[in-house]
């Protein structure tokens, strides 16, 4: 078994998305979406983070399921952090106690 | 007698633990995502303490965020999706065995990383001299009378900055650190130490610099593009 190498199309493919996104995430910041303006940024932020996990780093062609467990969990943790915190910190009452 | 280590054939560069090349380089990007997971950590309580701290005091955030360069944050973002091509790019070149190619990649890559840090460094230099910098000298008067809309309060704009300044700075850490993890990648590189069957070093810092690289796509949008709508 040799190791999975990926044709330099797909790399600049990717790179022409990643130079996309970045645009339109610039862009889309000047128009008012109200509270979706945030929502936009994190997913196009979050779109990004993933065609670089699954491309420029291999997730998608890693043939250890090790590997991508030790991935999804690492964010699931991230994830119990923030939000079970938030869920505290935001329906606590007035005062910032 | 059992065969000395000595005498055990193996392929090139493979280490006698290992069964052959491919468990070898999984066990090492194995290795480096368990790093990277306690790197997510490390970043996350920054990115919930910004959580918790925009959620309280939005305004603030809104105009500090308001404050900060956001063609300079762009220009960066592009700057730093570019090294990660080149890295991807390099990592290829490793594995095709093509050490000039490689090392021209490795010296992009570097030469991206520098300027990011440049950019990095202008825009800083910026916010000590508007006095954006949490402490004794910090004012956000010019802030203040630039969006009276925003109602806005110093002391807690001076805890987006002092979350801007302990983010970025982290992160520019961490290019840092990157810059000098492919400076001997690329030393070793010219030397000729890496081939197709063994690159793991070129491959491992690789997955360093891509996560650098998510770090900041998501600093990115949360720092500089909080509030950007024209204001009414």
């Amino acid at each position: 078994m040799s190791e999975h190498i990926v044709s330099s199309k797909i790399y600049v493919g990717i790179w022409a998305a990643l130079m996309c996104l970045t645009v339109i995430t610039a862009t889309v910041a000047f128009v008012d979406l109200g509270p979706m303006n945030t929502v936009v940024a994190l997913v196009i932020a979050t779109l990004k983070a993933l065609l670089v996990v699954l491309f420029f780093m291999h997730v998608k062609y890693a043939s250890e399921k090790l590997t991508k467990m030790v991935i999804i969990s690492a964010v699931f943790w991230l994830l119990i952090l923030l939000f079970l915190s938030l869920a505290d910190y935001t329906t606590r009452a007035a005062g910032h106690a | 007698m059992a065969d000395s280590p000595l005498t055990i054939e193996h392929e090139e560069g493979l280490r006698h633990q290992f069964a052959d090349m491919e468990q070898q380089r999984n066990a090492a990007s194995l290795g480096m995502w368990i790093f990277l997971g306690t790197e997510i950590m490390f970043f996350g309580g920054m990115f919930l303490a910004y959580l918790i701290y925009r959620y309280w005091y939005y305004n603030e955030f809104a105009a500090g965020s308001r404050s900060i360069d956001i063609y300079l944050g762009a220009i960066n973002t592009g700057v730093l999706i570019c090294s990660s091509l080149t890295v991807a790019l390099g990592v290829r070149a490793a594995q095709l065995g093509k050490r000039k190619l490689l090392v021209t990649l490795l010296l992009l890559t570097l030469l991206f990383g520098l300027a990011f840090l440049a950019i990095k460094g202008i825009e800083w230099y910026d916010k000590f001299e508007e006095h954006h910098v949490p402490g004794n000298s910090f004012s956000a008067q010019d802030i203040i009378e630039k969006y009276p809309q925003l109602h806005i309060d110093p002391r807690p704009t001076q805890i987006y900055f002092s979350l801007y300044f302990a983010m970025t700075g982290l992160h520019a850490l961490h290019m840092i650190v990157g810059v000098l993890i492919f400076s001997f990648v690329t030393y070793y590189a010219w030397k000729g130490r890496y081939t197709p069957e063994y690159h793991t070093p070129v491959e491992i810092s690789g997955l360093y610099w891509h996560f650098v690289d998510i770090v900041w796509i998501y600093l990115f949008p949360l720092l500089y593009l909080i509030d950007r709508k024209p204001l009414k």
